[in-house]
């Protein structure tokens, strides 16, 4: 069941625990990100003073590539253009490889030379939306306040809190912005602001909240634009690239329970009666490939608006396909109460996956995804049940020695 | 992209707006539209219920129970007996 959507399923992060998506708590003032020890570190930050005993690698990352003097202590300055080894850091995520443990330290950077009247910059500390930041920053003089979110990118922490008012609040102080610049004002990442009360944090720190653009691409435009940004700029999309790329964490969620749903074949294979080869395995491998890959990919333009009636429809028309191919017309002997569980089942899997793809979406609502649910799960818990039970008396049928119909 | 029609929780008053335009700003859907001295919600079914828009509402004008619309969040609220939660 995991979805690319906020977490992650091979979670080792200090909270999070094994579940697969987004949100730990949807209350709007959690303050999940602020452990205890992680205070002390603050106070003596607040000083301006990086203490002996607190160790600060925000220098010891690879893509630091000089220091810049402030009033406040040297701030690491941070490369602009990636290397191969962050694209690769980037493309093992999508592949939820080491995914919920690739973050930056958080604390202040900088880009360019900035002084004190440049821009704030403000953003999460998984190391993915970092490197999209940086790398439309390039010829820029700003900085950049990295929140701490647990490696969570912008949109998801917000909604989990993390990447919220007390947390901004608390960085503002601890990298003492005060004494960096002179003017009062920070960017927030548009969709930071499902975490952050602009209002709040002026009221406790004198810093008003500018929202900027969705994306990191925008910003450079929206800084030069006189901080203006276009309703295209402000506006979510969910683009076929953006779809693709979030398929691998579908696909990679459904190895475990493809691996328990082999295992259980060729257990039933031993006693004699279940006769399954890779012809069946294709059935449901092709079933997973259109709820997980297909559906997702082709989203705008599958009939309906649920996500598991999309996904149902998709793997209706696969199993259609694909019992053509090697069903009873093909070979009689499969019969057509197989037949019957390959209808029910197959379609039963996209549309779960599907459905599960809600996760991953940028427009989903939690009001809608419980209306289909409670349509679609036990629609597809009734159909999935009825085609096991109809592969058993087919099973049997044919150990017996019995005729298919 | 359309979700599911008439399911949002969103709330405007316009009694207690002021016309600042911060959830014309942070909207992700583009939900609101400016309307004279205030907002209206011209597009109800293109919420996602983010909670941005209340969240940065100074005077309390916008509600809407935020959450993720997430199934696997739904199921995890389901088993655990809790809210939808994801991890």
């Amino acid at each position: 069941m995991a979805s690319s959507c906020c977490g992650g399923s091979n979670s080792t992060t200090r909270k999070s625990a094994k579940s697969s998506c987004c949100s730990q708590t949807l209350r709007p003032n959690s303050t999940e990100s602020c452990s205890g020890d992680e205070g002390t570190a603050v106070a003596s930050l607040e000083t301006g003073v990086v203490a002996d005993n607190i160790p600060d690698t925000r220098f010891d990352a690879p893509w630091v590539i000089g220091k810049i003097a402030t009033p406040a202590g040297p701030v690491p300055q941070v490369a602009t253009k990636l290397r191969f080894a962050d694209t690769i850091g980037s493309w093992k995520c999508r592949w939820s490889i080491g995914r919920m443990d690739y973050k930056v330290e958080p604390g202040l950077y900088a880009v360019g030379t900035p002084d004190d009247n440049a821009p704030v910059l403000v953003t999460a500390n998984y190391k993915m939306t970092f490197d999209r930041l940086r790398e439309q920053l390039g010829g820029l003089n700003l900085w950049i306040v990295v929140l701490d979110t647990d490696g969570v990118n912008v949109w998801c922490a917000a909604g989990k809190g993390t990447f919220g008012t007390e947390e901004l609040v608390h960085r503002i102080g601890a990298v003492a912005l005060d004494r960096i610049v002179k003017h009062r004002q920070i960017i927030l990442p548009q969709l930071g602001a499902v975490g952050i009360a602009a209002h709040e944090v002026r009221k406790q720190t004198g810093f008003r909240v500018i929202y900027g653009t969705v994306r990191a691409k925008d910003i450079k435009e929206f800084l030069t634009n006189g901080m203006k940004a276009t309703e295209e700029m402000r506006t979510v999309r969910f683009t076929f690239r953006d779809r693709i790329v979030l398929t691998p964490m579908e696909l990679v969620g459904t190895f475990i329970p493809l691996l328990i749903f082999l295992g259980v074949l060729f257990l039933w294979n031993t006693t004699g009666i279940g006769q399954y080869g890779p012809m069946d395995l294709l059935g449901v491998v092709g079933a997973i490939l259109a709820g997980a890959v297909i559906t997702p990919a082709l989203l705008p333009w599958v009939p309906g608006r649920a996500f598991a009636f999309k996904g149902g429809l998709i793997g209706l028309i696969w199993a259609i396909g694909f019992l053509l191919i090697t069903g009873v017309p093909v070979d009689p002997t499969l019969g057509w109460i197989k037949t019957a569980a390959y209808l029910l089942l197959l379609p039963s899997i996209s549309g779960f996956l599907t459905m599960n793809f809600t996760g991953a979406s940028t427009y989903t609502s939690l009001s809608g995804v419980d209306k289909e649910m409670k349509f679609a799960v036990p629609t597809m818990l009734f159909a999935s049940a009825g085609a096991i039970v109809l592969l058993i008396i087919s099973d049997l049928v044919r150990f017996i020695g019995g005729t298919l119909i | 992209m359309k979700y599911l029609k008439d399911v949002a929780t969103l709330e405007y008053d316009a009694t207690r707006c002021t016309g600042c335009g911060m959830c014309l700003a942070v909207c992700p859907h583009r939900v609101f539209v400016r309307d004279g001295d205030k907002v209206r919600i011209n597009d109800k079914d293109a919420c996602m219920e983010c909670g941005a828009c209340a969240r940065n509402c100074p005077t309390e004008a916008i509600s809407v129970q935020q959450g993720v619309g997430c199934a696997a969040a739904v199921i995890i609220g389901f088993f655990t007996g809790g809210e939808p939660s994801c991890g």
